[in-house]
């Protein structure tokens, strides 16, 4: 426990110093690491996707409407988890409590999460929060761009953020730990059940854009730029917590279009 | 027969007005989203062909877009290298590209269920019209920013679409950087991407 203490410190500290640069435009854009690379990889994902995943989620989505929010619902509650744990290291005690009173809420009256009793009680269903959104809060730049086989796109804090989820997520603790000694950590629970959750979680989000994925790659001049975009936007107002349409960073172009 | 004459004159430019303005929408930026949504939704509902329903979606969005503005927003700083006929060149490519980009997006949806939530004026110039599009069984519900712009009050327009928190018009812009980036840089090659996307 104490050696993977100090491996998670090491990796966070390096990122840090690595990644940190004070120019705050820079933060939420990222140049290419490996473009090459990354479009053949991107070009792979495609199409293990087309033979693989897509098949899957739509074999999921048969399943009738009440099975698939409940499968939904029982995922979201174990990820909230790791939520909660980035909450206390952002300092968001706000979200961080919210996040407990979920998980109390929905684990037990709405049995083991199936249900979602904690919505209609005031309890407000936030994004997600990982590592890599936690890196942004502290003040990590976003590195380079690049594509992971399976995973998709990322970037280099992104990247350090997957790993640093590991050492962060009770859900993989309870499932990675068989020690007696320790206090988190259930023999009882086998490394394959994070891995199912996982699963299940990417079929789920896989299901529900479909269409979307087919009308982005159908309507795009340049699918892997678009995808890029798209990914490093949906980060920013990740690490924000904020829409972009609020924050006007766009309104410089345009100013320039309408003085013209 | 001076009467009539005049009344003819009245009619013909009446006529004619209409056919050159068509529906005027509202000035109030919320009620002019409600007003182009409920548009679309009797076009996309109708039982015309896909053909026919793009056509009358791209009307719509001819006169509630600001496409021109969108053309040299996504073209980026380029714009400002190219030469006025290579502007204007692309200024046509890009109109047929949006609007097939836009009717082929939109065709998707059947029967969309949009409401208009709120609106914020972020300034004189940009009201953001809040609106949500209704989960079905294939998909969640979606939250969809409109961008509208209030320089002229009367004449409000579109001049982005934030999905989820998404811009469209960033999206579009960083692809086009992106086909110019990979081509050293040439107006040609976009223009190629551009011609072989509407020729699809």
């Amino acid at each position: 426990m104490l050696k993977r203490f100090k491996i998670f410190t090491a990796i966070t500290v390096l990122t840090m110093v690595f990644l940190t640069n004070t120019n705050a435009d820079e933060k939420y854009t990222a140049n290419e690491c490996f473009e090459k690379f990354s479009r053949g990889t991107l070009k792979f994902n495609q199409a293990l996707d087309k033979a693989i995943f897509k098949p899957i989620a739509k074999g999921y989505r048969v399943l009738p409407q009440p099975i698939r929010t409940g499968t939904n619902n029982f995922v979201s509650n174990l990820r909230s988890l790791l939520s909660f744990s980035n909450n206390v290291l952002q300092g968001d005690l706000r979200s961080a409590g919210n996040t407990a009173g979920r998980f109390a809420i929905n684990t037990t009256v709405g049995i083991l999460g199936v249900f979602d009793p904690a919505s209609k009680m005031g309890f407000e269903k936030k994004s997600r929060e990982d590592f890599g959104q936690t890196l942004g809060v502290w003040g990590a730049d976003t590195g380079c761009y690049f594509v992971l086989p399976i995973l998709g796109p990322t970037t280099t804090r992104d990247a350090v953020g997957l790993i640093g989820n590991v050492f962060v997520d009770p859900v993989y603790h309870l499932t990675h730990n068989s020690e007696t000694d320790i206090v988190v950590g259930n023999e009882n629970l086998s490394e394959h059940n994070y891995y199912y959750y996982r699963g299940t979680d990417a079929v789920d989000f896989r299901s529900k854009n479909i269409e979307s994925f087919e009308s982005l790659e159908e309507n795009s001049i340049d699918f892997y730029a678009s995808l890029k975009s798209l990914y490093l936007q949906n980060r920013q107002q990740r690490i924000l917590n904020s829409p972009i349409s609020n924050k006007d960073s766009n309104d410089s172009d345009w100013e320039e279009i309408d003085n013209q | 027969m001076k009467r009539i004459f005049i009344s003819f004159l009245i009619f013909f430019a009446g006529s004619l007005f209409i056919q050159t303005k068509g529906i005027s929408y509202s000035s109030n930026p919320e009620s002019f989203i409600s007003e182009v949504i409920e548009e679309a939704k009797v076009i996309l509902s109708s039982s015309s062909s896909s053909d026919e329903k793009a056509s009358k979606l791209s009307e719509i969005a001819l006169k509630t877009v600001d496409v021109k503005g969108l053309a040299y927003y996504t073209l980026g700083k380029k714009r400002k290298e190219i030469t006025p006929e290579e502007l204007k060149k692309y200024e046509s490519l890009f109109e047929k590209y949006f609007l097939k980009s836009f009717t082929s997006r939109l065709t998707d949806y059947s029967d969309p269920k949009i409401n208009v939530l709120s609106s914020d004026v972020v300034n004189e110039k940009y009201t953001i019209v809040k609106t949500m599009l209704l989960k079905t069984d294939k998909r969640p519900e979606v939250k969809i920013d409109w961008r509208v712009y209030t320089k002229d009050p009367n004449n409000p327009l579109i001049r982005d679409l934030i999905i989820e928190g998404l811009s469209l018009a960033r999206t579009q812009k960083e692809e086009f950087a992106s086909v110019l980036n990979t081509n050293n840089n040439d107006i040609n090659a976009l223009f190629s991407t551009l011609e072989r996307f509407i020729e699809k």
